[in-house]
């Protein structure tokens, strides 16, 4: 089973459709007893850094995630994924969960050239910097879906693959140990997405 | 590289694709699911579905599409139609919508967008303008194109995006239904003053149309209903047509 952490921040529906579709059993819960008898777990999240620590802080359940991350593979999704990091520069300074090292930065100011859009929204192709059995089911140069306006920086030895937005090398997917990170979101990246979730319920 | 998209927009009315016509090698022509599934198979990059329902049952059956849809598609999935209150964002958000488009009820309530956005975030809200020149200037009309608000098409967009609008869906009145390519003056004009992604409708009749339409930086997606369903323009052979204009897709 593979728990999908429940603190209040976005829509689950699809990204448990998406396991589903791959005949992985999920569960929605912020149970520690759950967390712990899951085989793997996933920390979704959409919106501002700040506030979902803080949501995430009120389950109480800080502790217990940082635990299991070290027990079974555990994936964070789009702001699941840059929570894993030490600190986020939106809206003020704040700490993270410090499982992977770096930190998540304005996209728009790293930017050079000012016409680009943030957030960064659409399909973007993925470029592989390290080989991983995340990627097992997936090719390098495949696209993936992306809307962020913040990105994780200063993370390049546990980078996997980034993607390409004007000057910038966006990073797109990270791991350390049994702990990994995608800046996209792999339930609607379409068939290359439910590639990516296979993979890593096989992990 | 990010990559120009395209998006195939379903009308749904009572539960049924309306406008859907000449499919040949579907079961059902007209069911939402099975059309939903067919673009995700030949490479659409997100969905648009429109609820054109007036009845409650109307809108319960659109939900229940929703809801299979989502489970069974994994591309970003757009739904407008009937959207006047922060309630409705929840209620279609819920059976898997990712963006929420706002047209006439952003008119009659401009402050939806607003708290849509500081809700949900300014990526799940989409301000969709129906626009057409009156006296030389873009004006926003309501209603589905009956009724001129009097609003300038660019301030209203300018306002919307000022308030969270993530993203713009700019339909001219003037190229709708013309099928004789987007209206690049309309878009450019429109790119020039928002920063925000820009999704052109109305007047695609062609593949070339597509070309055009992406030789301006400023717009991110093409969008179009008749031309996909009537199968005029397959998306696979679009999209691979486009590649091969340099622009950039996802194949």
């Amino acid at each position: 089973m593979t728990a999908i952490i429940d603190y209040g921040v976005g829509n689950l529906f699809s990204l448990a459709c998406s396991f589903k579709a791959i005949g992985a059993e999920t569960e929605i819960t912020r149970d520690p007893a759950r967390i712990e008898a899951a085989e793997r777990v996933i920390l979704p999240g959409v919106g501002a850094f700040g506030d979902a620590m803080e949501k995430l802080r009120a389950t109480g359940l800080i502790p217990v995630l940082k635990r299991e991350a070290g027990r079974k593979p555990f994936l964070g999704i789009c702001l699941g994924m840059q929570l894993l990091f030490d600190q986020s520069e939106e809206y003020g300074l704040h700490d993270g969960l410090g499982l992977i090292p770096g930190r998540v930065c304005d996209l728009r100011a790293d930017l050079s050239d000012k016409s680009l859009k943030v957030p960064h929204m659409g399909w973007n192709s993925l470029e592989f910097v390290r080989d991983d059995p995340l990627f097992k089911y997936v090719g390098n140069g495949e696209y993936a879906y992306y809307v962020h306006s913040f990105y994780a920086k200063d993370c390049a030895e546990n980078t996997l693959a980034v993607s390409r937005y004007g000057n910038v090398a966006v990073t797109g997917a990270v791991s350390r140990g049994n702990v990994y990170g995608t800046q996209f979101h792999p339930e609607k990246s379409g068939d290359a997405g439910l590639r990516l979730l296979r993979a890593f319920v096989e992990l | 590289m990010l990559a120009k998209r395209i998006i195939p927009c379903l009308d749904v009315k009572d539960g049924r694709v309306v406008k859907g016509m000449n499919f040949t090698g579907l079961r059902d022509i007209s069911d939402p699911v099975e059309l939903a599934r067919y673009y995700n198979d030949s490479g659409a990059d997100e969905l648009v579905f429109y609820d054109i329902t007036a009845s409650a049952e109307g809108r319960k059956l659109f939900a229940d599409i929703l809801r299979r849809t989502a489970s069974e598609v994994f591309i970003p999935l757009t739904v407008g139609g009937g959207i006047n209150t922060v309630d409705d964002f929840d209620r279609v958000l819920k059976c898997g919508a990712d963006k929420v488009s706002v047209n006439s009820g952003a008119i009659a309530n401009p402050s939806l967008i607003g708290e849509a956005a500081k809700k949900y975030g300014d990526q799940c809200v989409v301000l969709s303008i129906d626009a057409k020149r009156v006296g030389g200037r873009f004006r926003v009309f309501a209603k589905g194109g009956r009724e001129d608000t009097g609003l300038d098409a660019l301030e209203w967009a300018e306002r919307g995006v000022g308030d969270g609008a993530g993203e713009i869906v700019l339909n001219s009145i003037d190229t709708d239904g013309v099928k004789q390519g987007f209206d690049l003056e309309m878009l450019d004009a429109l790119a020039a003053r928002v920063s925000v992604p820009i999704i052109a409708s109305g007047g695609a009749g062609n593949m070339e149309h597509f070309a055009e339409l992406f030789q301006h930086p400023g717009i991110d997606a093409g969008l179009a209903a008749s031309i996909f369903h009537s199968r005029q323009v397959d998306i696979k052979e679009l999209k691979r047509y486009l590649r091969e204009k340099g622009v950039e897709m996802r194949l």
